[in-house]
C-alpha cells in the first residue's frame, strides 16, 4: 500500500474523523433513546431525556456537517450513495425528524397518552436511526452494485443483505452500550442503579455482535483485511480496539464510569479506523465490478476546492472543539430537573 | 408521473415547510439579544421575564427548524444527484461551511441559552444569546450564498472529463460574493426580522386586548415595533436593489415577475393584474414606465421581455407574477402597519388603539406569507434552470431514483409535516395563552 499524504488522503481522514465524532457523540444519545422505554417511570424518562437535553442537537450537527463535507470533498459519493439508498435515507430523515420533535414535544404536556406517544416515537426513531446508519455502513463495506457512470443500480431490498443487517445490529448494540454508560455517568439514585444493569447486558450484547461481525468480515470480505496482510504493523489497531472493548467492563467494575465512557468512545474510533483502512482507497466499493468503484481520487472535488475546504476546516474545527468542550464542561455533573428542563 | 416534477414538489414542500421556522429563529435571535441587553443594563426584572418567555418560544421554533432542516442538507444528494455531481465542487463548500461555522455555534450556545440560566453568569448567558443569534445569521449567509450561486453563478469554470462535465471553483470569494448574494442576503434577513417582529407584535397585542400581562406586553411591543419599522423599510430598499440585480443577471425572471412580453420596450409596474399568456398581455392596474424607471432611472428605457427568450427558456409567468405582486403588496401593508404603530406610539395612544391591536394579532401571518412568496418568486422565476443558464432543472435529478420512490417519500413528508404543523401551532398557542411566568419576575441570576 502506498500512502502519499495528498489532499485526497487528508480528506478521507477528515471525513472519517467527522463520522467518528458523530458516532462518539450522537452515539450516546441514540443509545439513550434506544434504552428509553426500558424504564416505565416518568421521572426516569425525564432524567434520561434531560441528560442529553443540552447536547443532542449539537451532536447531530456532526452528521449534518459530515454530510456537507462529503458533498464538498467527494460529491460523487454524496450523490451516488444518497440517491442510491433513497428509501433508506428518507426513512432515516423521518426518524431524525421524529426524534427531534419527540424530545421537544414530550414535556409540553403532562398527559399520560401524550407522553407515551412521544416516548415511543423517541425510542423507535433512535433505534431506527442506529440501525439504518449501521446498515448503510455495512453496505459501504460489503460493496454495492454500481454501473460505469457510477450510478447505483441495485434495489432497496438488496441493501438489506445479511452482512449489512449484522453491521446495523452491531451499531445499535454499540450505541446502546455507549448510551447506558452515559446514563450511569449522568444520573444518580434509582435510575443510576438500573442503568448499571443495562451496562452489563449491553456489553454482552455488543461483544457477541462484534465477534460475529469480525468473523463475517474476515470470512466473506477478504479485501477488508488486505492492507493488514500487507502491512502487519496495522494489526496493532484491532488489538487496541479489542483492548478498548475489554477495558470497558474493567473500568465499570472499578466504578470509574468516565473512563469506561472514554473506552467505549475509543472502541468506536478503533472500529472506524479499521473500516477506513479496510476500504481505502475506495469510498464506495462497486460489486461485482470493482473497477467502477468510487475512490478518493475519482470521486473527489478539485484540488483547489479540497484546499479551500482544508482552510475552512483549519479555522472551524478548533472553534468547534473549543465550544463543544465548553458546553460539556458547563453541563458537567449529574443531571437535575428544574423549571426549564424538558 | 414525472420524476422531475415530483422531486421539485418535494424539494419545494420541504424547503417551504422548513422556512416557516428559520426566519423566526433569526429574528427572535435579534429580539432576545435586545431584551437580554436591556435586562442586564436596566436591572429591571420585567426584561428578564420577557427574555425568558421569548426564549421558550424561540426554543420551540428552533426545534422545528432543526428537525425540518436536516432533510434539506441531504436532499440535494437524494433527489438531485446529477445536480450534486455537477456543482459539488462549488456548492458543497458553502453547505459544509454552514455546518462548521453556523450550526455548531448555534446548537452549542443554544444549550446555554435554554438550560444554562443557573449554570453560567448573566454575562456569559448574554454572550451565548449573542452567539446563537450570530449562528442563525451565519447560517443565513452560507445558505443564501449557495442559493444565489444557483441564480447568478460566478467564480467557476466548467471542466469536461471523460465521464461528465462539472463546475469547478476558480475563485472562492467570487463564489461567495456572486452578483446577487449580498443583496439577497440583506433582503432575506430583513424578511426574517419582520417575521419575528410581527410575532412579538401579535402576541403583545393579544395580551393588551385581553388586558393580561399589560406591562410585559407594552415593553415587548415597543421592541417588536422598533424592529418592524426598521426591517420593513429596509425590505423596501433591499427589494428594489434586488430587482435591479435580477434585471441585470436574470432578465427572463424579471420579465415574468411583471408579465412583460415585448422583447424590448418600456415596461410598467402593476399593482394588481392577471397574465394572459396566450395573448401575451396583462390585464390590470399599474403605473406605466415604472419598471423602466426602477431599473434604468428612465420611464422610457426599454426592458428585456419574455419574447426575447425562446419558449423553452422562459419561466412560468402567471405563478411568478402573482407571487411577486402578493409579496410586494403584503410588504407595503406591513410598512404601513409598522409606521402607523410607531406614529401612535409617539402620540401615546398605541396601546389603546384596539382596532390596530386586532390587526396586529393577525398581521403575524403577513411576513410569513411574504417570505414564502418571495422564495417562490425567486426559485420558480429561476426555472427552467437549476443553475441559471448552465444546467436545466430536468438535468439535475437523480437517475437512480424512481418516480414511485419519490411519490412515497412525498406522501410521507406531507403527512409528517401536516402533523408537525398542527402540533407546532397548538404548542405555540399553549405557550402564548400560558403567558409569561410570574416566577420569572422573581428570579435573579445566580452564579455557580
Amino acid at each position: 500500500m502506498t500512502m502519499p499524504l495528498d489532499l485526497h488522503v487528508i480528506w478521507f481522514g477528515l471525513i472519517g474523523i467527522l463520522l467518528t465524532g458523530y458516532a462518539v457523540l450522537d452515539g450516546f444519545d441514540l443509545g439513550v433513546g434506544t434504552l428509553h422505554l426500558l424504564t416505565g417511570k416518568d421521572e426516569h424518562r425525564r432524567l434520561m431525556i434531560n441528560s442529553i437535553g443540552p447536547v443532542w442537537d449539537g451532536n447531530e450537527v456532526w452528521l449534518v456537517t459530515g454530510g456537507g463535507a462529503l458533498f464538498a470533498a467527494f460529491p460523487e459519493v454524496y450523490a451516488t450513495v444518497f440517491s442510491g439508498f433513497y428509501p433508506a435515507f428518507m426513512l432515516l430523515l423521518c426518524m431524525l425528524i421524529f426524534r427531534a420533535v419527540a424530545i421537544e414535544f414530550r414535556s409540553k404536556h403532562p398527559g399520560r397518552r401524550w407522553r407515551q406517544v412521544w416516548d415511543v416515537s423517541f425510542s423507535v426513531a433512535s433505534i431506527g436511526c442506529s440501525l439504518l446508519l449501521g446498515v448503510a455502513f455495512g453496505n459501504v463495506i460489503w460493496g454495492v452494485p454500481l454501473n460505469a457512470e457510477r450510478e447505483f443500480v441495485g434495489s432497496f431490498l438488496g441493501l438489506l443483505n445479511p452482512y449489512a443487517l449484522l453491521v446495523g445490529v452491531t451499531t445499535a448494540a454499540l450505541f446502546m452500550m455507549h448510551g447506558a454508560i452515559y446514563v450511569v455517568l449522568k444520573t444518580e439514585g434509582e435510575l443510576h442503579d438500573i442503568a448499571r444493569g443495562w451496562i452489563t447486558n449491553t456489553i454482552i450484547f455488543f461483544v457477541i455482535c462484534y465477534g460475529l461481525t469480525t468473523m463475517a468480515t474476515l470470512l466473506y470480505i477478504p479485501h477488508m483485511s488486505r492492507h493488514m496482510r500487507e502491512h502487519p504493523v496495522l494489526f496493532v489497531l484491532p488489538v487496541l480496539t479489542m483492548l478498548a472493548v475489554a477495558n470497558i467492563p474493567r473500568e465499570i467494575h472499578h466504578g470509574r464510569d468516565f473512563l469506561a465512557f472514554l473506552s467505549s468512545g475509543a472502541t468506536m474510533a478503533g472500529l472506524m479506523a479499521l473500516v477506513g483502512i479496510g476500504i481505502f482507497p475506495n469510498l464506495v466499493l462497486s460489486r461485482p465490478n470493482p473497477e467502477w468503484s468510487l475512490t478518493i481520487y475519482n470521486a473527489a472535488s478539485s484540488p483547489r476546492t479540497l484546499t479551500i475546504m482544508l482552510i475552512i476546516a483549519a479555522i472551524g474545527v478548533p472553534l468547534v472543539l473549543a465550544y463543544t468542550g465548553s458546553i460539556y464542561y458547563i453541563f458537567r455533573g449529574k443531571v437535575k430537573l428544574d423549571a426549564m428542563s424538558y | 408521473m414525472d420524476p422531475v416534477l415530483l422531486s421539485r414538489l418535494q424539494f419545494g414542500l420541504t424547503a417551504a415547510f422548513h422556512y416557516l421556522y428559520p426566519p423566526l429563529s433569526i429574528g427572535l435571535g435579534v429580539v432576545l439579544v435586545l431584551m437580554e441587553a436591556l435586562s442586564l443594563r436596566r436591572r429591571n426584572p420585567l426584561y428578564q421575564q420577557m427574555t425568558r418567555f421569548w426564549v421558550r418560544i424561540f426554543g420551540l421554533t428552533f426545534a422545528l427548524g432543526v428537525a425540518s432542516g436536516v432533510v434539506l442538507e441531504f436532499e440535494f444528494g437524494t433527489n438531485w444527484a446529477s445536480y450534486s455531481r455537477f456543482v459539488g465542487d462549488v456548492f458543497g463548500s458553502a453547505l459544509a461551511a454552514e455546518g462548521i461555522f453556523a450550526f455548531f455555534l448555534e446548537s452549542g450556545f443554544l444549550a446555554i441559552l435554554l438550560f444554562g440560566w443557573d449554570r453560567v453568569s448573566p454575562r456569559v448567558h448574554m454572550l451565548s444569546t449573542v452567539m446563537v443569534a450570530l449562528g442563525a445569521h451565519f447560517s443565513a449567509i452560507w445558505i443564501i450564498v449557495a442559493d444565489s450561486w444557483m441564480q447568478t453563478p460566478a467564480g467557476f469554470h466548467v471542466v469536461r472529463s471523460a465521464l461528465r462535465s462539472r463546475a469547478e471553483i476558480v475563485d472562492f470569494w467570487a463564489v461567495v460574493f456572486n452578483p446577487s448574494a449580498m443583496v439577497r442576503l440583506a433582503h432575506t434577513v430583513l424578511g426574517a426580522w419582520q417575521a419575528a417582529a410581527f410575532l412579538v407584535l401579535s402576541v403583545s397585542a393579544f395580551y393588551l386586548l385581553k388586558r393580561r400581562h399589560v406591562e410585559f406586553a407594552r415593553a415587548s411591543m415597543k421592541i417588536g415595533l422598533i424592529l418592524a419599522v426598521g426591517a420593513s423599510l429596509g425590505s423596501l430598499v433591499t427589494g428594489d436593489l434586488s430587482g435591479r440585480v435580477v434585471a441585470r443577471y436574470q432578465p427572463a425572471k424579471l420579465a415574468a415577475m411583471e408579465g412583460h412580453f415585448p422583447a424590448s420596450a418600456p415596461a410598467g409596474m402593476y399593482l394588481l393584474g392577471w397574465v394572459n399568456e396566450a395573448e401575451q398581455r396583462v390585464t390590470g392596474i399599474g403605473i406605466p414606465g415604472m419598471l423602466s424607471y426602477l431599473v434604468h432611472g428612465d420611464t422610457t428605457a426599454p426592458v428585456t421581455g419574455l419574447t426575447a427568450f425562446s419558449p423553452q427558456d422562459r419561466p412560468p409567468v402567471q405563478p411568478v407574477f402573482q407571487a411577486f405582486h402578493a409579496m410586494v403588496g403584503i410588504g407595503v401593508v406591513l410598512i404601513g402597519l409598522s409606521l402607523l404603530g410607531a406614529f401612535l406610539w409617539w402620540r401615546g395612544t398605541l396601546f389603546e388603539t384596539r382596532w390596530l391591536l386586532r390587526i396586529y394579532v393577525v398581521a403575524v401571518l403577513g411576513p410569513q406569507a411574504a417570505n414564502q412568496l418571495g422564495w417562490f418568486t425567486a426559485e420558480v422565476g429561476r426555472q427552467p434552470w437549476i443553475v441559471y443558464g448552465l444546467m436545466r432543472t430536468a438535468e439535475g435529478v437523480s437517475p437512480a431514483v424512481t418516480a414511485g420512490q419519490v411519490v412515497a417519500s412525498l406522501l410521507l413528508f406531507t403527512l409528517i409535516y401536516l402533523a408537525l404543523f398542527v402540533l407546532f401551532i397548538y404548542l405555540l398557542d399553549q405557550k402564548i395563552r400560558h403567558g409569561p411566568l410570574a416566577d420569572d419576575l422573581a428570579v435573579a441570576y445566580h452564579r455557580k
